[in-house]
């Protein structure tokens, strides 16, 4: 089933053409409206007229993640306040999140994109499709609740947590579809097994998983035990959210809609664009959108694009599986992690050398982060000949990180010079997960 | 009537225990008494030793994480209820223990224990004329 034919069947010359136009005008659109952008483009001595086919993309300045704070919090915001309904927030790399806003048509584009996800995965007004997302400044939770009901069919709003309650109602209620985190879906299935609900007593038959890398031995796993077809699903909040990119009934690839998100894929180091097929760093055009549009944004993660019609009738490119990222950004329980977030917070804290490990591993197919901190010598006193002056130490850190990651952390104290000095960034982290 | 302990943060890792004892056995530090309150993940390793600045100073030096602090001592005869006697005092004046060991030295018993009210232990154990030693009854006895 497609949910929009015209747009997601359409020829390669159309979209193209469709694209190019598109780009034109959101370009035009950031230069009159972005101090940012229009200062960056009259750097590089381009006008908005120089910009008229999608293939002109290649002259256009790259957005980071820096950028965005660099430009806390709504620097990069084309749209009056007056028009932005809804903000959402993802993690920045230090203690300030990227904020992103959106306006109503935004929040149109966003749903429509998220119906056609959900049809690509067969689901129709008739399911019942739970969302067990994080509701909040998270877009997965209110993304996937939005396209839900635009697709018409009822929303469950689950949200993260209560697990046993989920599971009575998806038993109860004959949930049929479900959107999660993979490795929620896989401790939904651990759960089950305690509680002794088989697959049997169960009617989901369409899983939409995503906001962490996931793999083909997943899946089976996830399928197996409960009873749906798995597909993937990709978005990120810079961009918009998730349904950016989504698998079909093929589950070879995710279609990207790509007449509202225009993908290259560049080398990360020489910034120069690969061809179609290799391997690179994902980067997002917004083609329509108006609250926070960003041009050329490096996501970081590193995948290829596959073009070319897929059996299932749709024309638009896919993107293969993440196969890692550029920077150190980690992904746990679905939320992004940098450790230079940790670092900021350690650093805010006097008792704590400037030194710090992220150990990250999977238990019970749930992700565990623990930081390792080392209390400073001057700062060991007297008070310290109880554990429960030390836990409480911990705690004080690990609340100033629950409230800067968003996850909950178990804090590690460390005896004075324990912690293997860095030499470089991804010496600050150990991810024992076996993907 | 107050002693120094020091108070040591240890890892449960391999190695954590002999290196803070290494470091004593080398500057020749003499340990009295000792006790660990363990948890899943560390231990705070309590002792009463002989200089116990120095061996303070000592262990910073080999990196380890020690501080001091004062808890009382009190001696009391080496027979059955002694403690409970010595216990009841502070409980009777409202005083809670937070932790407590205890060794034998000379024939006597040696009872260590931090409160959560020093200034009113410090009046109980006068009151009661309990026998509270200090730094130098310990090395004499030592």
């Amino acid at each position: 089933m497609i949910w929009n034919p015209n747009k997601e069947c359409m020829s390669r010359d159309e979209r193209s053409a469709l694209q190019g136009k598109r780009l034109h005008k959101i370009v035009e659109y950031v230069y009159h409206n972005v101090p940012f952008y229009r200062n960056k483009l009259q750097e590089m001595d381009i006008r908005p007229d120089d910009i008229q086919t999608i293939e002109d993309i290649t002259k256009l300045p790259f957005t980071t993640k820096k950028d965005l704070r660099d430009n806390y919090p709504f620097g990069l915001q084309a749209a009056p306040q007056s028009e932005i309904i809804r903000v959402h927030a993802s993690s920045g790399t230090t203690g300030n999140p990227t904020i992103v806003g959106y306006t109503r048509k935004d929040i149109g584009v966003w749903s429509e994109c998220m119906a056609r996800c959900l049809t690509a995965y067969g689901v129709t007004r008739d399911d019942i499709f739970s969302v067990a997302y994080g509701y909040g400044l998270f877009t997965g939770g209110l993304g996937a609740h939005y396209g839900v009901e635009h697709l018409g069919a009822s929303v469950i709003p689950a949200g993260t947590g209560n697990t046993e309650k989920h599971l009575k109602l998806i038993r109860d209620l004959g949930i049929t579809g479900l959107a999660c985190t993979p490795s929620y879906a896989l401790y939904l299935a651990e759960t089950m097994d305690k509680l002794g609900i088989r697959k049997e007593d169960i009617k989901l038959r369409v899983g939409a998983f995503g906001a962490e890398p996931w793999t083909e031995n997943m899946r089976k796993e996830i399928e197996e035990r409960l009873g749906l077809k798995g597909y993937n699903i990709y978005g990120l909040s810079e961009v918009m959210g998730p349904s950016v990119s989504y698998e079909c009934q093929m589950q070879h690839g995710s279609h990207i809609c790509e007449d509202h998100f225009y993908p290259e894929i560049i080398n990360p180091t020489t910034l120069e664009p690969l061809p179609a097929g290799q391997t690179g760093e994902l980067v997002f055009t917004t083609l329509t959108k108006e609250g926070m549009p960003v041009l050329r944004y490096r996501t970081r993660d590193l995948c290829s694009l596959m073009p070319g019609t897929c059996d299932c009738g749709r024309t638009e490119v896919r993107m293969g599986r993440i196969e890692g990222r550029s920077d150190d950004m980690l992904i746990i329980r679905g939320i992004n992690v940098f450790p230079s977030q940790v670092e900021s917070v350690v650093l805010s804290m006097p008792e704590f050398a400037p030194r710090y490990m992220l150990v990250v591993d999977r238990v019970n197919n749930l992700d565990t982060l623990q930081v390792q901190v080392e209390i400073r010598q001057e700062y060991f006193t007297g008070v310290f000949d109880t554990p429960a002056a030390v836990d409480q130490l911990e705690k004080k850190l690990a609340t100033k990180l629950k409230s800067v990651l968003s996850i909950a952390a178990k804090v590690q104290l460390k005896a004075p010079n324990t912690i293997e000095r860095s030499q470089g960034k991804s010496a600050h982290v150990i991810d024992r997960r076996k993907l | 009537m107050t002693v120094h302990q020091l108070s040591i943060f240890i890892e449960n890792r391999s190695g954590t225990l002999i290196k803070v004892l290494e470091a004593l056995k080398a500057a020749n530090i003499q340990i009295i008494a000792s006790t660990i309150a363990d948890t899943a993940e560390y231990g705070i390793y309590r002792l009463i030793c002989s200089e116990p600045m120095r061996a303070c100073e000592e262990l910073k030096k080999a990196n380890v994480a020690v501080a001091l602090s004062d808890v009382f001592a009190l001696a009391i005869d080496d027979k059955p209820g002694r403690a409970a006697d010595a216990v009841k005092t502070f409980s009777e004046a409202g005083i809670s223990i937070a932790y407590m060991y205890s060794f034998l030295l000379r024939g006597k018993g040696i009872l260590i224990f931090r409160t959560d009210d020093n200034e009113k232990a410090v009046k109980v154990i006068a009151d009661n004329q309990l026998q509270s030693i200090n730094e130098a009854d310990l090395s004499e006895l030592a």
